[in-house]
């Protein structure tokens, strides 16, 4: 987000930890030649009427289509009749459903928890390296987060491919003589892991990178009159570094936690939902029912499902980004 | 004592550095590595992390595999079509944002942070189902207007900020001098604005260029019509068993993202486009 970059490089949060709001609303310097009239208006309305047509309408729509009974004779015929809340009956009545929302939680959390711990040291150890292991370590993370997405998937499905993969011959060789051909696709644990794996390795360099730029803003007089005061690390981490990037870090928590529904491309790539549903997530499980069964009215109702459920951490997130556009407005 | 422990106490540190950065750059390099290493060596079963010998054939399998041209020119004309109609909308709404006084200002800009964060993974069925109604079934120019959507709000909120950096008085001047306020922004505030645009449009033109979810559900039956990303997942569906030539187009795929934020580097890790790209 750009409320990240701007907080970072230009309002570096005051270290009493109170956001500072601005009197009024305001623009930052009102112009001089009277009222702009209608011209704002004209300038905004191609943006206006795109969110309208092309994000507004489809999610209209999908509400819509989980309120009737939508099959494929419905997409050809297009004489859907409303049935009202059947379809999220049907749903919520559902064992499979429970379970992967059930999963759904469990993947989040895993993810979410490794991102936040592994990229919280990664931002840590860059503050405290060199100039060459900086600049080292920063170019790293940069590569990673380049990879595109599909490039990312096909590699790691190549680096676990049960044959000639990396990884076993390097388990195999380590002694883990198990590990031989071991086929991690074929089981559910194992591919689930791999997922987990990837989402983390793909993430962490955000993370990291804008959790290291907030640390940067931590003024070092703070660091040096702590340990003067004779303040252990996890002391000074604690009262000072964590309170000062606390906006930031639960800013990347949950872009983190909305982000792992992005994972449905790596999952779709690389198992399809498989083996079985053991990679089978809310977005996954949504466009199976729709596209794969035919079933758009029930595919559309978890759609809608998964978006009540994200609109939740949501605004955990627009409650911190609100605080940063009243303090540049 | 003194002068020794804080050596001592960095082994630790920059030996997790070494960690991190082998964990980062190794699936990129087993990537490149692999895409030039012969066939009979991968399919070995003692893999060498250095490759013996070396060979450019799974390129030329991968470059000359059907449709190869086609898809990267798919890809460029969506990408870059997208790209442009969305820095072309938001300038417009960024430079009413930043400049001018009206109602409504801060709910547009909410709107477009709400825009920001939307579910694409969770509007594929609606998406599909309307473009079906409408006939943009397996056509491009549905995929360019989702990634011009994909793309807009963030491009807004980015050339908001950038207007912002330019003093205004620059442009007063200029309307003093008898330059209209178009005029002024032409060509007082556009050539400032450039390098923000430029950036900006790189972030967008990656995240056109990886997105995978759209292109595949909306391209079913008119199979030219497919974009990189497409076809690089069905690669080995295509080739079978042929990891090399599978890794070269993967390597092929990812080069000019990964050269465009080697680039931007200090850009990125500044926080530049903090957040921006996301797979």
């Amino acid at each position: 987000m750009t409320a990240v970059r701007e907080q970072t490089a230009h309002h570096p949060p005051p270290s009493a930890g109170r956001p500072r709001r601005s009197p009024g609303p305001g623009p930052r310097r009102p112009s001089k030649d009277g009222g702009p009239g209608v011209w704002p208006y004209v300038l905004i309305a191609p943006a206006v009427l795109g969110t309208l047509y092309l994000l507004v309408h489809p999610l209209v729509r999908a509400v819509v289509i989980s309120l009737q009974d939508f099959g494929l004779r419905q997409l050809i015929l297009g004489d859907a009749r409303f049935v009202g809340l059947d379809n999220y009956g049907t749903l919520l009545g559902d064992s499979r459903f429970w379970e992967v929302v059930r999963r759904t939680f469990l993947f989040m959390a895993v993810n979410v928890v490794l991102i936040m711990v592994l990229s919280t040291l990664v931002a840590l150890m860059i503050e405290r390296l060199g100039r060459f292991g900086r600049f080292a370590v920063l170019s790293s993370l940069v590569l990673t987060w380049a990879m595109p997405v599909i490039a990312a998937t096909t590699v790691f499905q190549w680096l676990f491919h049960s044959e000639f993969g990396i990884v076993n011959a390097v388990l195999t060789d380590l002694g883990f003589t198990s590990f031989d051909r071991y086929a991690w696709f074929a089981h559910g644990p194992a591919a689930f892991a791999i997922l987990v794996a990837l989402v983390v390795w793909q993430s962490v360099p955000f993370a990291a990178i804008t959790l290291y730029s907030a640390l940067t803003t931590v003024p070092v007089e703070l660091y040096e009159s702590a340990r003067l005061d004779g303040a252990s690390g996890a002391r000074i981490f604690r009262s000072i570094t964590f309170p000062v990037v606390r906006p930031i870090f639960l800013l990347v928590f949950s872009l983190e936690v909305i982000w792992t529904f992005k994972a449905f491309v790596q999952i779709w790539v690389m198992t399809n939902g498989g083996p079985g549903d053991a990679t089978t997530i809310l977005p996954v499980y949504a466009v199976q029912t729709a596209l794969s069964s035919q079933r758009y009215d029930l595919g559309s109702a978890a759609s809608i499902v998964t978006v009540v459920l994200m609109s939740g951490v949501l605004v955990l997130y627009f409650r911190q980004m609100f605080r940063q556009e009243d303090e540049l407005a | 004592m003194t002068t020794t422990r804080p050596r001592m106490r960095r082994i630790p540190l920059n030996a997790a550095a070494a960690v991190t950065v082998a964990l980062c750059l190794f699936p990129v390099y087993w990537m490149v590595a692999t895409a030039f290493t012969p066939a009979r060596d991968i399919q070995s079963d003692s893999p060498r992390l250095v490759p013996r010998t070396w060979t450019l054939d799974h390129f030329r399998t991968a470059v000359g595999a059907d449709g190869f041209g086609l898809f990267w020119r798919n890809s460029l004309l969506v990408t870059l079509s997208a790209v442009l109609l969305s820095l072309v909308v938001a300038l417009g709404s960024a430079y009413a944002v930043a400049r001018m006084r009206w109602k409504g200002r801060r709910q547009f800009m909410l709107m477009v942070f709400i825009a920001q964060m939307a579910p694409w993974e969770s509007l594929i069925i609606p998406v599909y189902i309307i473009s079906r109604d409408t006939g943009m079934l397996d056509r491009l120019p549905t995929l360019t207007l989702v990634y011009f959507m994909m793309t807009l709000p963030f491009t807004v909120i980015v050339l908001r900020g950038f207007i912002g950096t330019i003093p205004p008085e620059l442009e007063e001047s200029a309307q003093v001098d008898g330059c209209t306020r178009l005029g002024a922004f032409r060509h007082i505030a556009f050539p400032l604005l450039a390098p923000g645009l430029m950036a900006t449009s790189l972030f967008g033109y990656i995240t056109a260029w990886n997105e995978f979810a759209y292109a595949n559900f909306l391209i079913i039956k008119q199979q030219d019509n497919r974009t990189l990303p497409v076809w690089l997942s069905s690669f080995q569906n295509v080739f079978g068993t042929d990891w090399g030539a599978t890794m070269a187009a993967s390597t092929l795929f990812a080069a000019p993202a990964l050269v465009v934020f080697l680039l931007l580097q200090r850009h990125v890790t500044s926080g530049f486009a903090a957040g921006a790209v996301k797979g």
